[in-house]
């Protein structure tokens, strides 16, 4: 039992606002969600329109065919015909469309949308409250759900909304498109994953927030800006991405667990303050979310053209540790961990998104503990031994100097560029030079042992022996590689860490498999070109580089080619 | 007094004007912690530049940052912890050419922080080549025709971005550094010192300035229009008398102070999560 609703209309219509109350009220009849947001990089005009769809399993991705249309113009019916099935209920704004304007044979509802708002004297977005009340109507979900929906959500006009929204659900008549109650659960949270991103640091006792906002991930600034004060949050806005950067180091000295959050125009930016924090040894997390480029690119739709650009920025050589988590879950859990991570191993540390996890709305469940367990993450702090006075870059066995921050009595804490020794003192010196190199990269050989109790590869689909084509995906496409996995019999496999990359895991994972195909949004392979240097190879590949994700019927027909 | 001395070799050229900066803030340093500042609460931030230097050669906290990037690290910092003092050093190239947009913001945003700007108008460690407060038809290596731009006057541009302190010091008068030095750490607000430092092997202006500069007598520091007109009397490039001391004083509201950040116990963040998540469904 599933249901797919799209709603469309211009940009700057209130459509993100109906299609989050839409996956709300599906939430609430025990559907887990998901929401596809497509919209141009314009405020005002253009088509903008999202899929909701409810399923009774976690799901991360949306299909092609849709159960219902909301169409608040024209543009609705003539871009989205393809997506109608025989079934299909048509709403609509009887006001702008005229009956022979819907595909002959449709179920549909003409609601005199603009009327109706005019006569309440609102404004006109709030034609949505209108159509959603007819949608709710239609589609049998009470009266009382979308009231309660609407007062948890709307927070302006909130009487006008519910008056308006009850015409329209008067207006409509019930039909036989309903959405049955999928289960008697409690509904869980509808989050984006820029959301869970933002929760999961705070969880980790994130301290301060820097970035100049970018889409997609100004949603982490908006929400770690918004709770701020409920969270002892020092959240900054600088003049650009190189002054967030420098920024987040200087909060770094100071001992404030800090983040960042940008995208790939905006990380050309950080590079030499990030090969900075990896020399300086400063803890900083990076939020990167990809989006199609080169250069601006297609600012507000999805793609997975960073990782190799993530793998290697900054110069010089250092070691970094790199999560792509592939939906809201993940992103809360694997943000928290790449605080720890920054802060215990004393580098950069990097949370990989892109559009498509970090716009769209999934269900959030923060009581799931799969992903985290057994490792000790917590900083190595120094202990006020003063002996031999501090060093900020003491060499140990494990690469880690003991950190002291600014202010403390007894401890000088030099922070230096230049190679430096262990008093963080410039040096040229051949001797300390290598030596510190060394001291850097001997990290990463302890964070491996770390990552090696997580779950740094996770194994879908079909897990049995006699499984012997694997689908290989990272990021966002998870949920369509995992559902179609099931569906056709195919392991699945998804390196959720990609530096230092869990070779031993992903051998492990592709054990009895004799064929692999790899599934990603760009057009070089970047995951698959970053495994041949392990020695793994692709026998096929499944790209998809236009700026929107693989659908289920998108990838599902690749599949089958 | 507190040894601020560290192990690292000096390096400066002889005669170098950096090593009266180096003079003149140690001294005043020690003054701050004989009156009571403690020592670990002093930050000092320097970029990449023969000024930088100062960061090894000074035994107290220090960040060591990159070229044009001192300002960023000391906002951030002061930003992180009010209570500390931070002293940023720059160069000329470095504050006022890759960096100055970073000293706008902080002018503009009024962050409590002091820049020191070692400005001997001349890229020293690169070996010669023009900076942003080079005179017209300073011939470096990169400009061996002469440069074919006018300096800018960082100070004006300091000021009409809101910075609320303003002065000029000259590297071959410690007195008046160490005077203020200390005027512009104790200053709450964004203070810019723009020493006049001299390079003598790349750009020896000793004598030049021996001669041009002088020591602000009856100014009114308190007034906008009379700091703008003073401090547009020498602009980097004409021949005139070069005005040296405080041109513009002003307490104001800062940056950091209105970062309100209240105390939260770390241990129910977990709980406020799950409690947030509720207005969520």
């Amino acid at each position: 039992m599933e249901i797919s609703i799209l709603i469309g209309g211009k940009a700057g219509e209130g459509i993100d606002q109906s299609s989050l109350i839409i996956a709300k009220l599906i939430n609430q009849l025990g559907y887990q969600i998901y929401v596809y947001r497509d919209y141009p990089s314009i405020i005002r005009g253009g088509h903008t329109f999202s899929i909701i769809r409810g399923a009774q399993r976690k799901i991360s991705v949306h299909s092609d065919k849709i159960d219902f249309l909301l169409a608040l113009n024209e543009d609705c019916i003539e871009l989205h015909k393809n997506r109608l099935k025989e079934s299909t209920c048509i709403i609509y704004d009887s006001d702008v469309l005229k009956p022979e304007n819907i595909p002959a044979g449709s179920k549909s509802a003409g609601i005199p949308l603009t009327k109706i708002t005019k006569e309440e004297n609102a404004i006109p977005i709030m034609k949505n409250s209108c159509i959603l009340g007819s949608f709710c109507r239609a589609s049998g979900i009470k009266w009382e759900v979308l009231d309660q929906v609407f007062r948890n959500n709307l927070h302006k006009e909130l009487d006008q909304n519910l008056k308006i929204a009850r015409r329209g659900y008067d207006e409509a008549k019930e039909t036989d498109c309903k959405i049955p109650k999928a289960s008697e659960k409690t509904p869980m949270p509808v989050v984006t994953g820029n959301d869970a991103i933002s929760l999961g640091l705070v969880n980790a006792g994130l301290e301060a927030f820097l970035a100049y906002p970018m889409t997609p991930t100004s949603g982490v600034l908006h929400f770690l800006a918004q709770q701020a004060e409920e969270f002892s949050l020092k959240v900054v806005h600088p003049e650009s991405e190189i002054a967030v950067m420098l920024m987040a180091t200087g909060f770094a000295y100071a001992g404030k667990r800090v983040a960042v959050a940008t995208s790939g125009g905006g990380f050309c930016l950080m590079t030499e303050g990030l090969s900075f924090a990896a020399m300086a040894e400063l803890p900083v997390v990076i939020v990167l979310g990809q989006r199609p480029g080169p250069s601006t690119g297609l600012p507000t739709y999805t793609c997975q053209t960073e990782l190799h650009f993530a793998l290697n920025a900054g110069q010089g050589e250092f070691a970094r540790f790199i999560v792509a988590p592939g939906d809201a879950d993940e992103a809360y859990y694997w943000s928290a961990a790449a605080l720890d991570i920054a802060w215990k191993y004393q580098m950069p540390s990097f949370v990989l998104t892109d559009k498509t996890l970090s716009e769209g709305n999934f269900n959030l469940n923060t009581d799931s503990k799969c992903f985290i367990s057994k490792a000790e993450l917590s900083p190595v702090l120094w202990d006020g031994n003063n002996a031999a006075g501090y060093k900020r870059y003491q060499i140990t066995e494990t690469g880690v100097s003991p950190l002291a921050f600014v202010p403390t009595k007894d401890a000088v804490v030099k922070i230096n560029s230049y190679e430096h020794d262990e008093a963080g003192i410039t040096t040229e010196e051949p001797d300390i030079t290598k030596k510190m190199q060394d001291k850097r990269l001997l990290k990463e050989k302890y964070l491996i042992q770390d990552l090696d109790k997580l779950r740094t590869v996770e194994v879908y689909g079909n897990k049995d022996a006699s499984a012997k084509t694997a689908i290989v995906c990272w990021g966002s496409n998870k949920g369509v590689c995992i559902e179609l996995g099931e569906k056709l019999g195919l392991k699945v496999i998804q390196p959720v860490v990609l530096s230092p990359f869990p070779e031993n895991k992903f051998r492990e994972a592709l054990k009895g498999v004799e064929k692999t195909i790899y599934v990603e949004n760009n057009s070089t392979g970047q995951l698959e070109r970053l495994v041949r240097t392990y020695g793994f190879k692709a026998d096929k590949m499944i790209l998809k580089y236009d700026g929107r994700p693989f659908s289920l019927e998108d990838l599902e027909e690749e599949l089958k080619k | 007094m507190t040894d601020l001395n560290t192990s690292a070799k000096n390096t400066w050229c002889p005669g170098c004007g950096n090593f009266a900066i180096l003079g003149s803030i140690k001294a005043v340093i020690n003054a701050l912690i004989e009156e009571g500042t403690p020592k670990e609460k002093i930050v000092i931030v320097s970029g990449i530049g023969c000024h930088a230097k100062i960061a090894d050669y000074l035994n107290v906290n220090s960040f060591y940052s990159l070229h044009g990037r001192v300002v960023p690290v000391a906002t951030a910092i002061k930003l992180a912890n009010p209570e500390l003092k931070v002293i940023g050093f720059a160069g000329d190239g470095d504050c006022y050419g890759e960096g100055l947009e970073h000293l706008l913001f902080a002018a503009k945003r009024n962050v409590d922080i002091t820049m020191i700007v070692h400005n001997n108008r001349v890229y020293g460690l690169t070996t010669g080549q023009y900076t942003p407060t080079s005179p017209l038809g300073y011939k470096g290596r990169s400009t061996p025709g002469g440069s074919k731009e006018l300096p800018i006057n960082p100070l004006e541009i300091a000021l009409a971005s809101g910075a609320t302190y303003v002065a000029r010091g000259f590297s071959n008068n410690m007195d008046l550094m160490k005077k203020l030095f200390k005027e512009g750490i104790l200053h709450k607000g964004f203070a810019l010192v723009d020493v006049l430092q001299v390079c003598v092997t790349f750009f020896n202006m000793y004598d030049y300035y021996n001669k041009k500069a002088y020591e602000l007598v009856d100014h009114n520091t308190g007034r906008f229009d009379d700091a703008m007109k003073k401090l547009r009397e020498w602009d980097y490039n004409m021949n005139v008398p070069i005005a040296l001391g405080t041109f513009y004083k002003k307490e104001d509201t800062t940056f950091d102070e209105n970062y309100h950040q209240p105390d939260i116990d770390k241990n129910k963040r977990l709980l406020k999560i799950q409690e947030l998540l509720k207005k969520y469904i």
